[in-house]
């Protein structure tokens, strides 16, 4: 189990190489950057997974987890503290070089946190906000699951679409390039695409190995037999809503990761990051990759949003989701790549035959 | 001051109204089902924008009755396509493909009419014409959506008690299995909840389109709405959410009045989560006899 683990991640890394050296054959090095967007979508997709597919609890409000982390960051690191700059609170940040200094729109000199501090406030407030949602949403099962999360994104969705300090419908703009160590930015320039394009798989392949450990540990376990039977598991006894809690919170922090890194690498964040419609989309995408299935997932999130980032599907994107979720869930709940065709013609002779 | 609390009060019966009628539709198919219909919202969206077309051509009754009815056939072929032919799905599933529905419906419509946004005339006036009330202006237009909504109630209630349809689809919500042993057709049962709850929420569509306006994408804001109402009376009791949606369009209605517009919704919702984590059974509804349903 443990070889065939560590020998996925080297197909997902070795996978993710030949993509970059055909896009650089190609002469298509402008890929890269829908390709850096896909791995953060992915990201929370594969979250999502974890949450939906092993615990089996739905989520349709993790674009506002998304847009927390996303929004919190931004916020953090456009606002100017100059005018603190005396203040003790400053100073000690300074001393903890958790400012920065930059320039900004007019040339004038403005303060403001360092992304890594943001970065860091960002995750731990979804964290927070997660647990605090999490405790009561979490008691709730089916149609009243599905409807308190899709409250909550929706409550989100409207929060920063009439607040002006998020800027309303304009969004967060001109936010920093994120200085992840020495060397290594995270950041929209043409230049730091190839640089941009590791760092965002390399963040999903981390992701990836944390979820492939967890779920096959005894966390991993317990929470399959929360989806297999609540009931059950608890008579077992599975702590199934600490379970529950620490898997929505998990998958809620790995959202706020994916939007801190795509609201620095985008340069800003708008409320459509935080609309029904993406949560949506990314439920669709964990039930064609299978629900129960990772590594399903993270390639039906790679392709479907790398096609819709790029424009293919044109102004069906929205359709192409509900029709793919309509679709997976009628003729292939196990996900696409379990589809087979024979079953499927079988199943429909049979009823044929049996009305 | 009187007067702004009572235009403020007659503002939140004409949305508890459409309210009101969305959330019955969820009852009816939640009854017969045990599914809640996510698509519900587009009904409502379906019926208005399919009126304003055929507007074009017919006089207004027609044109409302045809709206009606094409959207009653749309709900009776989406259960057709969709639902009938699935043996026991989950609920997750279920939730997964009306979501879905919802969506697809939505971006046809966007397809067939645009981003627009239409309305019917007003039934009778226009406006600015309104009816005096003791210094409380009101335009006729809801006096009609008032009106509607009590005969669609006062119908419903009829239909379930005393014809053998409406007691086969009650049978049907009590208890499927045992239904389908004493012949009822089950399945029809299910594609008539849909028909049913399409006509109604194309109904309320109609009627509210003069004073709400109706665009393609309004459904899934009042699918939302539909759904607080459906809980805050006790889902699956019709009657309960006629004054849950009175209750929770006066609440919105008076939210403008100390909060900025935008918030409008984050109002209901807050209300809706309130119910789900204090009193899941509704204000109206029975806990224990909650605490027996399957979900």
């Amino acid at each position: 189990m443990r070889t065939g683990r560590r020998l996925h991640i080297i197909i997902l890394l070795a996978a993710v190489v030949a993509v970059q050296l055909l896009t650089l054959a190609a002469g298509k090095g402008f890929y890269l950057t829908q390709l850096t967007m896909t791995a953060y979508y992915s990201l929370i997709i594969v979250g999502l997974c974890l949450l939906m597919g092993y615990a089996g609890q739905i989520s349709l409000g993790h674009a506002g987890f998304l847009a927390i982390g996303g929004y919190t960051s931004a916020v953090l690191t456009t606002m100017d503290l100059s005018a603190y700059k005396g203040s003790a609170l400053a100073v000690a940040l300074m001393k903890l070089s958790l400012l920065t200094g930059r320039q900004n729109l007019y040339g004038g000199q403005m303060l403001s946190l360092h992304p890594w501090a943001a970065c860091v406030v960002a995750v731990l407030l979804t964290v927070i906000i997660a647990y605090a949602i999490g405790v009561p949403v979490l008691k709730l099962k089916g149609h009243y699951l599905a409807m308190a999360t899709l409250g909550f994104g929706t409550i989100i969705y409207s929060v920063v679409l009439g607040t002006q300090k998020f800027g309303a419908a304009d969004g967060i703009s001109s936010v920093p390039a994120f200085p992840l160590l020495p060397g290594l930015t995270v950041s929209g320039a043409p230049g730091l695409r190839i640089q941009n394009y590791y760092i965002a798989w390399g963040l999903v392949a981390c992701g990836m190995l944390l979820l492939l450990n967890l779920i096959d540990s005894r966390v991993g376990r317990a929470l399959r037999s929360i989806h297999g039977a609540e009931d059950a598991a608890n008579a077992m006894g599975v702590d199934t809503s600490a379970y529950k809690l620490s898997t929505f919170v998990l998958s809620a922090a790995f959202a706020a990761v994916a939007g801190v890194f795509l609201t620095h690498f985008n340069g800003g964040i708008g409320p459509s990051e935080a609309s029904i419609m993406k949560s949506v989309r990314y439920v669709a995408i964990v039930a064609v990759g299978g629900m129960a299935s990772l590594w399903g997932t993270l390639i039906m999130s790679a392709v479907l949003n790398f096609l819709s980032l790029r424009g293919y599907f044109g102004s069906f994107d929205d359709a192409v989701f509900g029709a793919i979720l309509i679709f997976i869930m009628l003729f292939s709940p196990e996900g696409i790549l379990q589809f087979d065709v024979k079953t499927m013609v079988k199943k429909l002779r049979v009823k044929r035959g049996g009305t | 001051m009187l007067e702004l609390f009572f235009q403020y009060l007659v503002a939140g019966l004409t949305y508890g109204t459409i309210y009101a009628i969305v959330g019955i539709g969820f009852n009816i198919i939640y009854n017969t089902t045990g599914i809640i219909n996510f698509a519900q919202g587009e009904f409502v969206m379906l019926g208005g924008m399919t009126a304003v077309t055929l507007y074009a051509f017919l006089p207004l009754p027609l044109a409302i009755l045809g709206a009606v009815l094409i959207t009653m056939a749309v709900g009776g072929l989406i259960e057709m396509v969709f639902i009938r032919w699935l043996v026991k799905p989950s609920v997750l599933r279920m939730i997964i493909i009306t979501i879905g529905i919802s969506i697809l419906v939505r971006e046809a419509a966007l397809m067939l009419w645009g981003e627009g946004i239409r309305s019917l005339p007003y039934f009778t006036g226009n406006e600015i014409s309104s009816l005096s009330f003791g210094g409380v202006r009101v335009s006729p237009q809801v006096l009609w959506s008032l009106g509607v909504c009590a005969i669609v109630v006062v119908l419903l209630n009829l239909f379930f008690k005393f014809t053998m349809l409406g007691r086969e689809m009650r049978a049907c919500a009590a208890n499927r299995d045992a239904a389908t042993l004493c012949g009822i057709p089950t399945r029809n049962m299910v594609t008539l909840s849909f028909v049913l709850s399409a006509g109604i929420g194309a109904l309320a569509g109609c009627v509210v389109s003069p004073i709400t306006q109706t665009q393609y994408a309004i459904g899934s804001g009042l699918a939302i709405k539909g759904f607080t109402v459906a809980i805050l009376g006790g889902l699956g009791n019709s009657m309960a959410a006629v004054a849950a949606g009175f209750i929770l369009g006066i609440l919105e209605s008076f939210s403008i009045w100390v909060m900025p517009t935008a918030y409008k919704d984050a109002i209901s919702i807050s209300l809706l989560l309130a119910m789900l984590f204090l009193r899941p059974s509704g204000l109206f509804g029975n806990r224990e006899a909650f605490k027996l349903k399957d979900f």
